[in-house]
C-alpha cells in the first residue's frame, strides 16, 4: 500500500472499508502533511481537532456502505460550512461563521466524508491566479512562486501537494478547470443546474459551478456522482435523470465523434499549446474515436460578453455585503457612510473593479448597449454549440493559452489576466459540462490540460473520453515537495 | 374648494387647473409564508422572529416562488377584467436601505404577471370607469425604526420578502373624492377574492400617489410627483390637496416643477421632498438569474377563475335585478363583502326591503357609533333576522322593534325572548283596538269634530293617543284604517 | 465609450464604495481598458436575436404555502457587527 496522502480518493475507500487504514490514521496523514506545507498557503481555515474527532467516531462506529466512508476532505472557501468560518477569500467575511450548509457539502458528508478545513481562493471567486484573496496569495506545489490558478487555487494547490485527496471547488468562467490545467490535476465543471447552488457563496448566478477537482478521472466521476442533486431550494436546479456515473465508467470510446473547433486556433497560441492540443486529438484517435473539424463561429466575443454578465450579476450579488447583518463593518457616521467605508475596506481591488463594471453595465441608458447585448450574444454562442452537436458527440480543446505564470507577473495588467480564460469561459456561457485533464508540461516542466466539452447533462460521455484518454496519456504530475524542508 | 364635488379644480386668477392623479397601491398578499421563503407573514410578531436565512440575505442563499402568491395575484387580476400574462419575468430592482438585507427587491419591471384592466367606480353623478396598467408582484422590505435609538436606526425584517401586489392605476383619477372611491373599490375587490385583507391600519394597503396638474381642456400630461407611503384615505386626499396647489402655485409664479419623490407630513398637512432618494432612481433593472421565467397555462388559469367569488359589481347588478334594490341600496350593501354576506344571510328567511332598511339604517349607525366592522356586529345576522320577522308578521310594530333592537345590542338576545319577557306584542286585535279608539274618541269629542270640520293635522293627535294609551303597541296599521273609519 | 472621473464618482455613489480622487485616476484608467476590450461585441449584429436570460430550459418550479421556518432569531442575529438581541442596529440615515 503507497503512502496514505499519494493514494487516490477510490483507492482510500478500498483500503478503508477493506480496514487496511483507519479514518483516523487517514486524517492524520493529511493533517500532518498540512501542518509541513503551511507555506503553500492552501488553507484558510484549518479545522483539525474537529477532523479527528470525527474520524475517531467513525472508526467507533464505521459504516463501510458510504461511498466516503470517513474520507478526510478539504473544500474551496466559498461553501458554506456550518460552524466552521466561511470567507469567501475577502476580509467582508473574514470573521462571518454559517450557522448553515451547503447542499453540496452536505452532500458529500452525508456519504461519510470529514471536513478538513476550508481553502484558499480569489476573493468572491474573481480572480486566475489566487493573488485576490485578503489571506494571502497561493504557491503552486509544482514550483516555488508559481500561481496555482484561480479561483480555485487553494484547492488545486492542495489536491496537487496531496493535502486532501480529493476536493470541490467552483468554476465560473473557468476556475476549476484552469486551476486544474496548471497544477496537472482533473477538474470538471458540470452542467449549470446539476449540482445545487444552495449555501455558496454566488458570484455570477448565471454562471456558477460547483464541481470536483481530483487526482483522477475515476475519482471525479465518484465525486460528482455525489453532489449532482436535484435540490428544491435552488429554483435553477433540474431534475434529470443522473448516472450513477463511476459505477458506469467506460473507457471504450470507439466511434465518438469528436469536433475541433478551429476558432479556438487563436492568434499567438504558443507552439506548446498547438503541439498539447495535436498530441491530444491523436490520443482520441488511439482510442477509436472519430475527429471532425467544426466551427464554433462567436468563440471571439464570447470573453467580452463574459466580463459584461459576470460583473454585472456579481454588483448585484455583493450589494448585501454592507455591513448591516454580518460581516466587516466599519465605523461611519451615518448609514450611507457606513456603506461607503464597510464596502471600500472590505472588498478588495478586483472586486471592486468588477463591482464598478457591473454596476456601469446595468445602468440606466447602457442596459440596452452591454448587458441586453452580451445575453444576445451568449444566445448566438450557445446556438453555435448546439448546431455542432448535431454533428459530434464532444469537442476536444487546450484547457489554458499557457501554462501557470509566476505570482506577481500579470497582476498589473487585467487584460491579460483575463485572457486566461479564453477556452473556459464560452462553456460557462452556454451551460455545458467540461472536463479539465492533464495532458502533457511544457519546456519548463510545467503542467498543460486539455478540456472535453459536452452536450448539456452528458457528463457521463466526457467523464468517459476523459477516462480513456487519461489512460493512453499516462500523466505523471512530477511533485517534488519543494516546500517541504 | 368648489361646491361640486364631482370636479376638482385649482382657480388662479385667469387660469382654471385640473388635476391628474394616479395611483400605485401595494397591496399585501394574503398568504401563510412569504413569496420567496417559506417564513410567517403573521403581523404584529416580535421583531426578527419570522425571518429566515433567506429573509436575511445570508451569503448562498436562494429564493424558491410561493405557488399561492402567484394564485393571489391571478386572482386579483380577473377580479380587475384584466389580462393575465401567461409568461412574466422577476426582475432585480437594485438599491442599498438598511431594511432591504439583499441590496435588491425582487419585483416585476418589463414583463409583468397581470396587464391592463379596469375598476368601474360608483360616483355620485353616475359610474367612472379607471383603468388598471398593471399588477406585479414583489417583495416587500422590512422595518426601519427611527425612534428607538438616538443614535442608531433599528431594523426588524419580519417583513423582508412579505409578497405584495403593486397595482398601477392609469391617470385617469380627477378629484379626492375619486380616490377615495378607488381605492375602496379596489379594497373591496380584493377583500372579496380574499388576496388582501385591505387593512389599512397595519399596513396591509399602502399608496404611492402621483399627482401633476394642467390647465383644464389641456390634453398633455404635466409634470408629476410622487407622494409615497400614504396609509390612509383621508391623508391621501389631504397629501392631493396640498400637492395641486403646491404646483398651482409654482406654475403661476412662472417656476418649474421638479419631477421628484415627496412625503406627506401628517403634522405639518403638507408633502416635502425626499433628500435620500434622489440618486435611488437608477435601479439598475435586470432578470433576476436565480429565478427563472414564471409560467403559467391556460388550465392554471381557467381553475382559478371557477374559484371566483360573486364579485361587487355582479352581486350589485344581482341585487338589483332580484331583489329590486336601488342602486344606492345595492351599492351600500356590496361594498364590503362582510356586509354582502350578512345581509344575505339576513334575507336567507326575511323580507328584503326590511332587511335593507334595517341593516344600512339602524345596524350601520350602531357600528359607526361603536367603531365596530361588521364582523364584530353586536347583533348577529340571525336575530336580525328573527326581528325582521316579528315585524313582518306583525308581531312588533316598527316602533317597537326600535327599542328591542336597543335591548338586543347589549346582550345580543334572541328578540322573540325579548318580546316574551318585555311584553312587548303588539295588540293586534281588531275589537281591542276598536274598542280603545272608541274610548279615545269619546274623550276627545271636540276634537274629533274639529277634525271632521277640516283640521287634518289632528289625525295624528289621535294616534299619539292611541299609542300612549297602549303603551306604544297598539298596531299603527291597524290604528290608522280604524281611525280612517271611525273619525 | 470612454468612462470619466465624473461617471466614476456617480458608479461609486450607486454601489456604495467610497473613492478618492487617487482610487478614481486608477479606476478610470483600468474601467477604460476594459471597455476597450467589451466594446468588441460592437461587432456583432444582435438585432433579432433574443437575450439568453436563463440556461436551464425549464421554468420556475413552484413551492407550497407553507410556513417551514421557525424563529431563529438568535442565529439570524448570531453574525451581527453590532449586538442587540431583538433588532440589527445602523447608524441613523440622514433624511
Amino acid at each position: 500500500m503507497s503512502e496514505i496522502t499519494s493514494q487516490t480518493l477510490t483507492e482510500l475507500v478500498k483500503n478503508i472499508k477493506q480496514k487496511k487504514i483507519s479514518s483516523e490514521e487517514t486524517t492524520k496523514a493529511f493533517i500532518e502533511r498540512g501542518d509541513k506545507s503551511k507555506i503553500l498557503n492552501s488553507y484558510i481555515t484549518e479545522d483539525y481537532s474537529s477532523a479527528l474527532s470525527k474520524a475517531k467516531n467513525f472508526d467507533n462506529k464505521p459504516n463501510f456502505d458510504f461511498k466516503l466512508p470517513g474520507i478526510p476532505i478539504a473544500v474551496k472557501d466559498l461553501f458554506c460550512t456550518n460552524g466552521v468560518k466561511t470567507t469567501a477569500g475577502s476580509k467582508i467575511l473574514s470573521n462571518f461563521v454559517p450557522t448553515y450548509e451547503s447542499t453540496v457539502t452536505q452532500n458529500i458528508w452525508n456519504e461519510g466524508a470529514i471536513l478538513l478545513g476550508k481553502l484558499n481562493c480569489d476573493e468572491f471567486a474573481m480572480g486566475s491566479s489566487n493573488e485576490t484573496s485578503f489571506f494571502g496569495n497561493v504557491q503552486s506545489p509544482i514550483h516555488k512562486n508559481l500561481v496555482p490558478g484561480g479561483s480555485s487555487g487553494g484547492s488545486a494547490s492542495a489536491l496537487a501537494a496531496n493535502l486532501t485527496p480529493i476536493t470541490i471547488g467552483t468554476d465560473t468562467g473557468g476556475s476549476i478547470r484552469q486551476p486544474a490545467s496548471f497544477t496537472g490535476t482533473v477538474g470538471l465543471k458540470p452542467t449549470y443546474g446539476s449540482c445545487s447552488r444552495y449555501g455558496i457563496v454566488a458570484f455570477a448566478s448565471s454562471l456558477d459551478q460547483a464541481g470536483p477537482m481530483s487526482k483522477d478521472v475515476k475519482d471525479c466521476a465518484l465525486l460528482y456522482e455525489i453532489i449532482s442533486t436535484y435540490d428544491e431550494k435552488d429554483s435553477t436546479s433540474i431534475d434529470f435523470k443522473r448516472n450513477k456515473y463511476s459505477n458506469e465508467l467506460s473507457n471504450d470510446i470507439k466511434g465518438k465523434k469528436i469536433g475541433i473547433p478551429k476558432e479556438y486556433r487563436v492568434d499567438g497560441m504558443p507552439k506548446e499549446i498547438e503541439d498539447l492540443w495535436t498530441k491530444g486529438i491523436e490520443y482520441a484517435k488511439d482510442c477509436g474515436a472519430e475527429i471532425i473539424e467544426i466551427s464554433l463561429p462567436h468563440t471571439n466575443y464570447a470573453l467580452s460578453a463574459y466580463y459584461i454578465v459576470a460583473p454585472a450579476e456579481a454588483s448585484s450579488n455583493l450589494a448585501r455585503y454592507d455591513g448591516v447583518k454580518y460581516g466587516f463593518r466599519s465605523k461611519g457616521e451615518n448609514l450611507i457612510d457606513m456603506y461607503e467605508k464597510t464596502r471600500s475596506e472590505g472588498f478588495g481591488a478586483e472586486v471592486q473593479r468588477r463591482i464598478m463594471i457591473g454596476t456601469y453595465v446595468l445602468s440606466s441608458g447602457y442596459y440596452d448597449a452591454y448587458y441586453l447585448k452580451a445575453q444576445k450574444v451568449r444566445r448566438l454562442i450557445k446556438n453555435d454549440f448546439d448546431e455542432v452537436y448535431k454533428k459530434v458527440d464532444a469537442i476536444l480543446t487546450p484547457s489554458t493559452p499557457s501554462s501557470a505564470f509566476k505570482i506577481g507577473e500579470k497582476t498589473n495588467d487585467p487584460i491579460s489576466m483575463y485572457l486566461n480564460d479564453i477556452f473556459t469561459v464560452p462553456v460557462n456561457l452556454a451551460g455545458l459540462p467540461a472536463i479539465s485533464i492533464p495532458a502533457g508540461v511544457d519546456a519548463k516542466g510545467y503542467p498543460l490540460g486539455l478540456q472535453i466539452i459536452g452536450k448539456a447533462f452528458d457528463e457521463q460521455n466526457i467523464l468517459d473520453i476523459a477516462y480513456a484518454m487519461e489512460e493512453k496519456i499516462a500523466f505523471k504530475n512530477k511533485i517534488t515537495d519543494w516546500w517541504i524542508k | 374648494m368648489p361646491k361640486d364635488k364631482s370636479e376638482y379644480l385649482i382657480s388662479r386668477d385667469n387660469n382654471i387647473y385640473e388635476v391628474v392623479i394616479g395611483l400605485e397601491v401595494h397591496a399585501q398578499v394574503t398568504s401563510n409564508s412569504k413569496l420567496f421563503s417559506s417564513s410567517s407573514t403573521t403581523f404584529g410578531s416580535e421583531p426578527n422572529t419570522q425571518v429566515s436565512l433567506v429573509d436575511a440575505a445570508f451569503p448562498g442563499m436562494l429564493p424558491v416562488i410561493n405557488e399561492f402568491c402567484v394564485k393571489q395575484a391571478i386572482k386579483t387580476g380577473i377580479g380587475l377584467k384584466a389580462q393575465i400574462n401567461k409568461r412574466s419575468v422577476f426582475d432585480r430592482k437594485n438599491y442599498f436601505y438598511a431594511d432591504l438585507p439583499q441590496g435588491y427587491q425582487i419585483s416585476q419591471f418589463k414583463y409583468p404577471i397581470v396587464g391592463e384592466g379596469t375598476i368601474i367606480l360608483d360616483m355620485p353623478n353616475g359610474q367612472k370607469e379607471v383603468g388598471i396598467e398593471r399588477l406585479h408582484l414583489e417583495q416587500d422590505a422590512g422595518k426601519s425604526i427611527h425612534d428607538m435609538d438616538p443614535q442608531n436606526t433599528l431594523v426588524d425584517l419580519n417583513r423582508s420578502g412579505v409578497a405584495l401586489m403593486e397595482i398601477v392605476s392609469k391617470p385617469d383619477l380627477r378629484t379626492p373624492d375619486e380616490v377615495s372611491a378607488y381605492i375602496k373599490k379596489l379594497r373591496s375587490i380584493m377583500r372579496y377574492l380574499g388576496t388582501c385583507d385591505g387593512n389599512m391600519q397595519e399596513g396591509s394597503l399602502r399608496a404611492d400617489v402621483n399627482v401633476s396638474v394642467r390647465i383644464k381642456g389641456s390634453d398633455k400630461f404635466g409634470t408629476r410627483c410622487e407622494i409615497k407611503n400614504v396609509n390612509s384615505i383621508k391623508f391621501m386626499q389631504m397629501a392631493i390637496n396640498y400637492e395641486a396647489n403646491r404646483q398651482v402655485d409654482l406654475i403661476e409664479e412662472g417656476k418649474t416643477i421638479n419631477q421628484e419623490t415627496r412625503l406627506f407630513d401628517t403634522k405639518k398637512n403638507e408633502t416635502r421632498s425626499m433628500r435620500s432618494k434622489e440618486d435611488a432612481h437608477d435601479y439598475r433593472y435586470f432578470p433576476d438569474p436565480d429565478l427563472l421565467p414564471l409560467e403559467v397555462t391556460d388550465e392554471f388559469i381557467e381553475k382559478l377563475k371557477i374559484d371566483i367569488p360573486e364579485l361587487p359589481d355582479d352581486k350589485k347588478k344581482r341585487f338589483i335585478d332580484k331583489f329590486k334594490l336601488s342602486p344606492y341600496e345595492a351599492t351600500i350593501l356590496v361594498s364590503d363583502i362582510e356586509t354582502s354576506k350578512y345581509f344575505e344571510e339576513v334575507i336567507v328567511n326575511s323580507d328584503v326591503k326590511l332587511a335593507t332598511n334595517w341593516i344600512t339604517g339602524e345596524l350601520f349607525a350602531v357600528l359607526n357609533d361603536k367603531n365596530l366592522e361588521i364582523t364584530k356586529s353586536p347583533i348577529n345576522a340571525k336575530n336580525l333576522s328573527k326581528l325582521i320577522n316579528l315585524i313582518k308578521n306583525g308581531t312588533i310594530s316598527g316602533k317597537i322593534a326600535k327599542t328591542i333592537f336597543e335591548l338586543m345590542i347589549d346582550g345580543d338576545k334572541d328578540p322573540q325572548k325579548i318580546v316574551e319577557e318585555k311584553g312587548l306584542k303588539q295588540e293586534s286585535d281588531p275589537k281591542a283596538l276598536e274598542a280603545l279608539i272608541d274610548k279615545i274618541i269619546n274623550d276627545n269629542r271636540e276634537k274629533a269634530i274639529e277634525y271632521k270640520q277640516g283640521k287634518v293635522k289632528l289625525f295624528g293627535f289621535f294616534v299619539g293617543q292611541a299609542m300612549k294609551i297602549s303603551g306604544g303597541k297598539a298596531n299603527p296599521q291597524l290604528i290608522n284604517e280604524i281611525l280612517k273609519k271611525k273619525l | 465609450m470612454t468612462i470619466n472621473l465624473k461617471t466614476i464618482k456617480h458608479i461609486s455613489k450607486l454601489s456604495r464604495i467610497s473613492v478618492d480622487d487617487k482610487k478614481a485616476k486608477k479606476l478610470e484608467g483600468d474601467l477604460n481598458l476594459i471597455f476597450e476590450f467589451i466594446e468588441k461585441l460592437n461587432e456583432l449584429d444582435t438585432d433579432k436575436i433574443e437575450p439568453l436570460t436563463s440556461i436551464a430550459e425549464t421554468t420556475l418550479k413552484f413551492r407550497t404555502d407553507e410556513v417551514k421556518s421557525k424563529d431563529i432569531r438568535n442565529q439570524i442575529l448570531k453574525n451581527s457587527p453590532e449586538k442587540n438581541e431583538d433588532f440589527f442596529v445602523v447608524p441613523k440615515v440622514v433624511e
